[in-house]
């Protein structure tokens, strides 16, 4: 039977395989201690892939996966805070956190307004705090805007 | 008497105005992210961390701000389990069992008194406790060499997983996660890259203040997402909040056993708060037999866990100040703290910085005072916190969590690496496997590589060298015990499950 402890062991084994074999590649310097800089993330990581086989010998039940449409919402959030990463430092404060809040937001709860409203308090607010009171150095816009 | 000059240097730290204001703010900001439901210490410090730097703030006071947000959360979490019956945090969920029946017979108010009282007498005598073993046990760890602090690392990861992990491999699978990732970077022995994929970004290795506020706070947001925000709502009213006396003066032998009860979990490696809060629930309602009524709501059942969980927080603080091993996932937290300040925990610490040991000591002293004050008489405010809806305290939670990495590492790739920390901890928390021995692998895989280096380098190689010493093997076969008892013990203890609560 399929289930994700074991679908989670066998890419837990394909996983720690892997980083064991670049682990390997790791070039020994001139002058290197007795045990080297291979021997421990080695180690580590074959324990890691016998614990993979562990998973996939005796699985526990299966957690309750969210369905098809929670897990779409979860994409966009992800989506959503990759493109917020990237955005932050050449679009200022203001604009992509307005965004990405009222888009988490609405994500939690799908009702339209509150989530803009949430959006545009939540990046005026936390900007006032940050920038004023806490002191960071923050910018609100971009900086050729001004 | 050492330890009272000690505690008068402490307490002269702790005292200036400044600080007191830390103690006060970090209490009051430390019992609000308690109350949120789904809060627990450990994102909730894990949030205040990047900010706190940020804020240039001296060592003690730092470390008073932060450690005063850790213990005020640990009361807060109680007022979210009593009255919604959602824990914040897994140590807080034994305190559902009879916290929120005797909320739901109308009776919020001494529930919520009792639990407040019972944090302080649990936190206040675990931290007293702290003072009197915490230099002891640094004597010993004089002793320590690369041998023997490799194994005391080995120890607080196989333990880790504990009674609170249902599967031992998942467990240990996220240790070694953790120390994976602690790989990441230049060889501190060779000065060259490892295992970075050639990416320059990774060159510093992954910073582990990226991992916690990923693994703990942004995965937090993913679950809510999922439930889309869907909570139990407040439908229990608080009106006048009173002191019961009687019934609190009838639970003091429970709360004097359970306080030694929990202290004693906090201090063994890697069991921290949940097994404190578990063991004294547990022993408590073993002494009351049958007729004790525990789980109907009963003042004594609120009490034991609660001491429980604090006292244990006191304790984990043992193993953490003088080792450098913390004993729980808030703990973990806090060293992340003290490393980022450039402290390092050991027992070099207590005759190197004893200003900030002592000031710390006295600092929780202080700190639980101020909690008292706030969580039993102003406790009302508190319980407005519920209220907020998570369709705004969650977008907000990711935003400050966000902007406190940006403003430490000013780089998008950090950025980055928290949504993918984000979404690993989501996955690894729906299959049941721990984040915090994840958390403490990136904080200690790095030692524990150097330790085991340096005792080759000692012995020229030989393998023996590790069991040399009593200590070492003595610690090698705990961690061995640490690792197989659980498996059995499991069998014969069964956690008592929520029955409608969301528990985790």
């Amino acid at each position: 039977m399929l289930s994700s402890d074991r679908v989670f062991g066998a890419i837990v084994i394909i996983g720690s395989l892997a980083y064991v074999a670049s682990a390997a590649q790791i070039a020994a310097p001139f002058f290197s201690d007795p045990l080297g800089s291979k021997a421990f993330p080695m180690g580590v990581g074959l324990v890691a892939a016998l614990c993979g086989v562990m998973m996939i010998l005796s699985p526990d039940d299966d957690p309750d996966w969210p369905p098809l449409r929670a897990l779409g919402a979860l994409v966009i959030s992800t989506v959503l805070l990759v493109g917020y990463a990237y955005a932050l430092k050449p679009l200022g404060f203001l604009i992509p956190t307005a965004i990405a809040s009222a888009v988490l937001s609405y994500q939690i709860n799908p009702r339209p307004l509150p989530a803009l409203l949430t959006g545009l308090g939540l990046s005026i607010g936390l900007y006032l705090l940050f920038r004023y009171i806490l002191g960071l150095s923050l910018f609100g816009f971009p900086r050729d805007w001004f | 008497m050492d330890i009272l000059s000690n505690l008068a240097l402490g307490f002269g730290i702790a005292l200036s105005p400044y600080t007191l204001m830390l103690a006060v703010l970090g209490c009051f900001i430390g019992t609000i992210v308690g109350a949120l439901p789904g809060l627990g210490p450990s994102n909730g410090v894990a949030i205040m961390i990047p900010i706190t730097f940020t804020l240039g703030l001296d060592a003690v006071a730092a470390l008073v701000l932060l450690t005063s947000i850790y213990y005020g959360a640990m009361y807060g979490g109680r007022i979210s389990s009593i009255l919604l019956n959602i824990p914040g945090d897994e140590p807080a969920m034994m305190t559902c069992l009879d916290g929120h029946p005797m909320a739901k017979n109308g009776r919020p108010g001494d529930a919520l008194v009792i639990s407040g009282v019972a944090s302080f007498v649990g936190a206040t005598l675990s931290t007293i406790g702290l003072m009197f073993l915490a230099p002891i046990l640094s004597n010993v760890a004089y002793q320590f060499g690369p041998a023997e602090y490799f194994a005391l690392y080995l120890l607080a990861f196989c333990t880790l997983g504990g009674l609170a992990a249902k599967n031992q491999a998942k467990a240990l699978f996220a240790s070694c996660l953790g120390i994976m990732i602690a790989m990441i970077g230049l060889d501190p022995n060779s000065g060259m890259a490892r295992l970075t994929g050639g990416n320059l970004h990774l060159y510093d290795g992954v910073d582990f203040l990226v991992a916690i506020v990923g693994l703990f706070a942004v995965s937090e947001v993913f679950f809510f997402i999922e439930k889309h925000g869907k909570q139990g709502a407040l439908n229990i009213v608080l009106e006048k909040v009173t002191v019961p006396w009687a019934e609190l003066w009838s639970t003091r032998w429970t709360m004097a056993r359970s306080s030694v009860i929990g202290f004693i979990a906090g201090v063994l490696p890697g069991a921290g708060a949940s097994l404190g809060s578990f063991l004294t629930y547990i022993s408590e309602k073993s002494i009351a037999g049958e007729k004790g009524g525990f789980g109907t709501g009963v003042a004594k059942g609120i009490a034991a866990p609660e001491v429980g969980n604090n006292a244990a927080a006191g304790g984990a603080l043992v193993p953490m100040l003088t080792l450098g091993v913390p004993g729980s996932g808030t703990t973990a937290v806090l060293l992340a703290v003290l490393v980022t300040l450039n402290i390092t925990p050991g027992p070099t610490l207590f005759t190197e910085r004893p200003d900030v040991v002592w000031g710390l000591i006295a600092s929780l002293l202080i700190a639980n005072f101020v909690l008292l004050a706030m969580n039993v008489p102003l406790v009302k405010i508190f319980v407005k916190i519920l209220d907020l809806p998570p369709a705004i305290l969650m977008p907000g939670v990711t935003m400050v969590s966000f902007v406190g990495i940006f403003a430490l590492t000013g780089s998008y790739f950090d950025l980055l690496l928290v949504v993918a920390f984000g979404v690993l901890g989501y996955v690894l928390r729906k299959l049941d496997v721990p984040t915090v021995p994840v958390i403490l692998g990136i904080l200690l895989g790095g030692k524990m590589e150097k330790q085991l280096r340096d005792a080759m380098v000692l012995s020229d190689g030989d393998w023996t060298y590790l069991f040399s010493s009593g200590i070492s093997i003595g610690l090698f076969a705990a961690a061995f015990l640490g690792f197989i008892a659980p498996m059995f013990l499991r069998r014969i203890i069964r956690k008592p499950v929520l029955t409608d609560g969301q528990g985790r």
